[in-house]
């Protein structure tokens, strides 16, 4: 995971042709209205006429990146997560299979449950929508609709929250299929909204205070299972008396 | 069942507890006939290696009869006699189907502990901390053992437990070590340490052409194994300085390889070995690597420093500079198992290995807190000790 990554975000385009147009003609009046003025008021709006021009130059919203928006044209997802706000997590694993073995399983989404123990279930609300709920410590549930902003078979899937999520989140995977070689590395870019209130809270049970942790986790038992048919696991094998201090550390974990 | 359970630093039990149970499709429960205390089991009940867990079952050299199969392993039935290797491995993975099998990419479910401490992790062993998945051992009744139609070898009933139990990691250790100092015919292999690993590997040695073998320990019993069972040579390291003594003894060139039988708690004379002693009381130390010194210290240029002794964390004043100068040439690691066990019982079948001999003790599990203690403080001459489960001799 790499925490305040600034990846791409100043040389990304997320705002349409015909809004950088309108934001760049906004902008150059305001800062020709503001100067003329020469007054405190007449530099602010300057300023503000500034940021509007530069935000039609450069064609990048910041306010938009940090919630994985992009109407731009190009319409990458890789660079509708690059934005400065949010945590980002960014975890990759290699896969023993062929790419588009690996991307068929993880595009039915509704089986994404067997492979990811946290999430609850996954049910397709149309096309390229889902509901997804996720349980965690507590038993306590979270819920967020989610549709698909980008698919490119054997390469990619991007998605982002909808609606009025308990999440507001936005992310990729990647497939590479390595050269020469039948694997597949597979890279997950997600990045979250910090705004706080329930989101912020919901999001850091579910993630824990390392948020890759939890994704590595999850890439971990998807490889195993797609590798081997199963998950290693020790839950419920045979153990001599243990002590109160791993009961006590199983009860944080 | 009964197992043999840690409890903390010199502190190991037999206790009751629930029999194992089948938790993966590809799991096998196996009922133990014969299992063996390893020198690596000494580094746990000394507390040198980190991430125990009190209640945790001990155990990575067993054997024994399949009595429950999960419902997707293909390869093993109820009734079969098996030896199970200690490395666990899952046979679909990258590393596994390079026949690397000890770095397997999928059996240790505490990968993010191993990737911690070694930035990735390697496979999940039996019976050998949380760092490699806390799987319980086979010093019990019954084990259960994950990935089973990949590891565990089947048995003929011509040979004895006894003479494949140590196709369970010893003997392929042993071998694997003298494979790794890739031996040409007439070469002098120095291999310190005259455990049951070292002993497996000065046979190996000559097994695989060496013309010398020379034997460094300071144990009379287990040089005299090594000298009148297997042929080497010896420097009791008590009363040589064993670097001018190979020197001397292989005319001024050094040992064309050497092995490092001993690992993370060399127990050496001299005084770097002190210091680190002082250092890993301390905390201040994970490893006392004073056998590693000597080995790349004493090995002849452009020679090979082959290292199965098990080490585990930062190991402090490695002559780094010697190993560069002379060109040395350095391999190590957990056994890659499945590469050796059925050519190794190919031999013991045909009459050309028998390992039982570094066999000294036999106790019933019952008694095997006692094993413990008399092989930890290697009296009454012992070198290798086997239990049985469900002998109820006591």
């Amino acid at each position: 995971m790499k925490k305040n990554e600034v990846a791409m975000s100043a040389h990304t385009v997320n705002i349409s042709e015909t809004e950088r147009w309108l934001s760049s003609i906004a902008g150059a009046a305001m800062i020709l209205s503001g100067l003329k003025q020469r007054s405190v008021g007449g530099a602010l709006r300057a300023a503000s006429g500034a940021a509007l021009l530069t935000r039609g130059a450069s064609g990048y919203c910041p306010a938009y990146a940090s919630v994985g928006r992009s109407y731009s044209r190009i319409y990458d997802t890789r660079e509708a997560l690059g934005g400065r706000c949010g945590v980002h997590v960014d975890e990759s694993i290699t896969i023993n299979r062929p790419a588009a073995d690996v991307w068929a399983i993880w595009r039915d989404f509704e089986s994404l449950p067997n492979y990811i123990p946290s999430l609850k279930s996954v049910t397709r609300t149309d096309a390229t929508r889902f509901h997804w709920e996720a349980i965690g410590p507590g038993r306590r549930s979270i819920a967020w609709d989610a549709e698909i902003l980008n698919e490119i078979p054997n390469e990619l899937i991007a998605w982002r929250t909808i609606g009025e999520p308990d999440v507001v989140s936005a992310g990729s995977v990647r497939f590479v299929q390595s050269k020469g070689r039948g694997d597949t590395q597979v890279h997950v870019r997600l990045q979250y909204e910090p705004a706080g209130g329930k989101s912020t809270a919901a999001i850091a049970w579910l993630f824990g205070k390392e948020p890759g942790q939890l994704i590595r986790a999850g890439l971990r038992r998807f490889k195993a299972i797609i590798e081997t048919g199963e998950a290693p696991t020790t839950a419920g094998q045979a153990h001599g008396k243990r002590s109160l201090l791993h009961y006590a550390q199983r009860s944080h974990a | 069942m009964r197992a043999l359970v840690w409890h903390g630093k010199n502190d190991v039990r037999v206790e009751q507890m629930p029999d194992p149970k089948i938790l993966n499709p590809r799991d096998v429960i196996l009922r133990v006939t014969t299992t063996a205390i390893c020198g690596s089991d000494l580094h746990l009940v000394n507390g040198v290696i980190p991430s125990m867990q009190a209640g945790d079952i001990l155990g990575h050299e067993f054997m024994g009869e399949v009595v429950e199969v999960g419902k997707e392993n293909q390869k093993l039935k109820v009734g079969d006699r098996v030896v199970v290797p200690f490395t666990i491995a899952c046979g679909g993975c990258f590393f596994c189907e390079k026949a690397l099998w000890s770095l397997c990419d999928n059996s240790n479910p505490n990968a993010w502990m191993a990737e911690k401490l070694w930035g990735y992790s390697t496979s999940g062993l039996f019976g050998y901390s949380h760092l490699t998945g806390g799987y319980a051992g086979g010093q019990a009744e019954y084990v259960r053992v994950p990935y089973s139609d990949v590891g565990p070898l089947k048995i003929p009933a011509s040979v004895t437990d006894e003479q494949v139990l140590f196709l369970s990691d010893i003997l392929p250790t042993g071998y694997q070590a003298a494979e790794n100092c890739d031996i040409q015919p007439g070469d002098t292999v120095a291999v310190w340490g005259c455990g049951p690993v070292g002993q497996m590997a000065i046979r190996s040695a000559f097994l695989l052409g060496a013309g010398r073998v020379i034997a460094i320990d300071n144990v009379c019993e287990r040089l005299e194994m090594a000298r009148d069972r297997n042929g080497a040579e010896t420097i009791d390291f008590s009363h040589q300085d064993v670097f001018d003594r190979l020197k001397t003894i292989t005319g001024g060139r050094g040992p064309d390889s050497c092995i490092d039988a001993v690992g993370l708690e060399s127990h050496g004379g001299s005084f770097d070995a002190y210091v680190d002693k002082a250092k890993m009381a301390l905390y201040l130390a994970t490893d006392r690597p004073s056998v590693l010194r000597q080995a790349i210290h004493a090995c002849r240029k452009g020679g090979v420093v082959s290292v199965p002794g098990v080490y585990g964390g930062f190991l402090d004043k490695v002559p780094f500079g010697a190993a560069f100068q002379k060109g040395l040439t350095f391999k190590m690691g957990q056994t890659h198992m499945m590469r050796y066990m059925q050519p190794l019982l190919e031999r013991i079948e045909r009459g050309e290995l028998d390992p039982s001999f570094v066999i000294t003790h036999r106790f019933p599990l019952a008694r095997a807190a006692e094993a413990y203690d008399l092989f930890g403080r290697k009296q009454d001459g012992c070198i290798k000790v086997v239990m049985k489960p469900h002998d109820l001799v006591h």
